[in-house]
């Protein structure tokens, strides 16, 4: 299995997610900003960072890359896409997930080791986590205060698309504590927090984030099986 | 040349934190009659022939504002100085 990682200038935690791919037993393929090749890869992540220096808006810019171009092709006919922090603002700025990402509220950075509650695990980057399950994992952002209009949060909380809430003190004022959402489909998800960060005990508060990465190669495979057994 | 001015501001309902810090810091210069402060942007678009606006709104739309956060106006200065 080929998971991509996009390098766009700026990005920060694109070697920590090609890592944490490796780890889960995948091999990391990097992908440029300006390279609208996918090279085949069979799942693409969204690093954290400060993509074209985020001027204007978090992910605004990172949005028209022409490596975007691809994955938002790709990601509506089913690629599974995970964007984490920046990724996920780069996600949502491409209108592949609702909602925005804004300025935390108490307008502080905040960099600690976050609890969250693992709710939607049926999604390619969750199933590899129990419904409930408490999962701590690091969380840095400045701008990670999801917001949206009452209709849309009652649409993910009905169609079961929240796929993590912060617990034990929400860092950046999310709206109803969200820290990570799903697609319909549930092959595109962000999260602010970073599960790369969390993948080895020696740098990692727990190896929780792992689980994200083990999920979507669990996806893949299941897909395959389903694939060779059709034909 | 031509001078198109777009205002991208958060949307009424969007929490505007850097306005309320804003806010929060006036009784320090002994303003007390305020009571809010919102903080948007202004940007200067120069078209190197005849303004656009159509265009504009394009660009304001896709690139300049957020819609789902943010609302915009588009206008034209007429007698702008451009560099």
């Amino acid at each position: 299995m080929r998971i991509g990682v996009v390098t766009f200038p700026g990005s920060l935690d694109d070697g920590d997610a090609a890592r944490a791919a490796r780890i889960a037993g995948a091999e990391a393929v990097r992908l440029w900003h300006g390279d609208p090749d996918l090279h085949g890869v069979d799942a693409v992540v969204l690093p954290g960072g400060f993509s074209y220096g985020d001027y204007l808006r978090c992910g605004a810019i990172a949005r028209f890359a022409p490596v975007m171009e691809s994955i938002i092709d790709a990601a509506r006919g089913g690629l599974p896409v995970l964007g984490i922090c920046n990724g996920f603002q780069v996600l949502c700025e491409a209108h592949l997930l609702p909602g925005a990402l804004t300025r935390n509220q108490h307008l502080h950075f905040r960099n600690r080791d976050q609890w969250l509650k693992v709710e939607a695990t049926g999604t390619a980057w969750t199933n590899g986590f129990t419904p409930g399950q408490e999962i701590l994992i690091p969380v840095k952002n400045g701008e990670g205060c999801f917001v949206a209009d009452t209709h849309t949060l009652d649409a993910l909380e009905a169609e079961g698309r929240v796929i993590a809430r912060y617990i034990k003190g929400n860092p950046n004022g999310s709206q109803r504590d969200i820290a990570g959402i799903t697609n319909e489909a549930g092959n595109v998800v962000g999260i602010m927090p970073h599960p790369e960060h969390a993948v080895e005990a020696l740098t990692g508060p727990s190896l929780d984030g792992l689980g994200f990465f083990t999920s979507v190669l669990r996806s893949l495979a299941k897909d395959g099986q389903l694939a060779g057994g059709q034909q | 040349m031509a001078r198109v001015v777009v205002d991208v501001m958060l949307k009424p309902e969007i929490l505007d934190p850097q306005g309320q810090a804003v806010a929060n810091a006036l009784p320090r210069l002994g303003v007390t009659d305020v009571s809010s402060v919102r903080i948007g942007r202004r940007i200067e678009i120069d078209f190197t022939g005849e303004a656009d606006l159509d265009r504009a709104r394009e660009i304001a739309d896709k690139l300049l504002a957020n819609p789902v956060i943010e609302d915009y106006e588009v206008r034209l200065v007429e007698g702008a100085e451009v560099a």
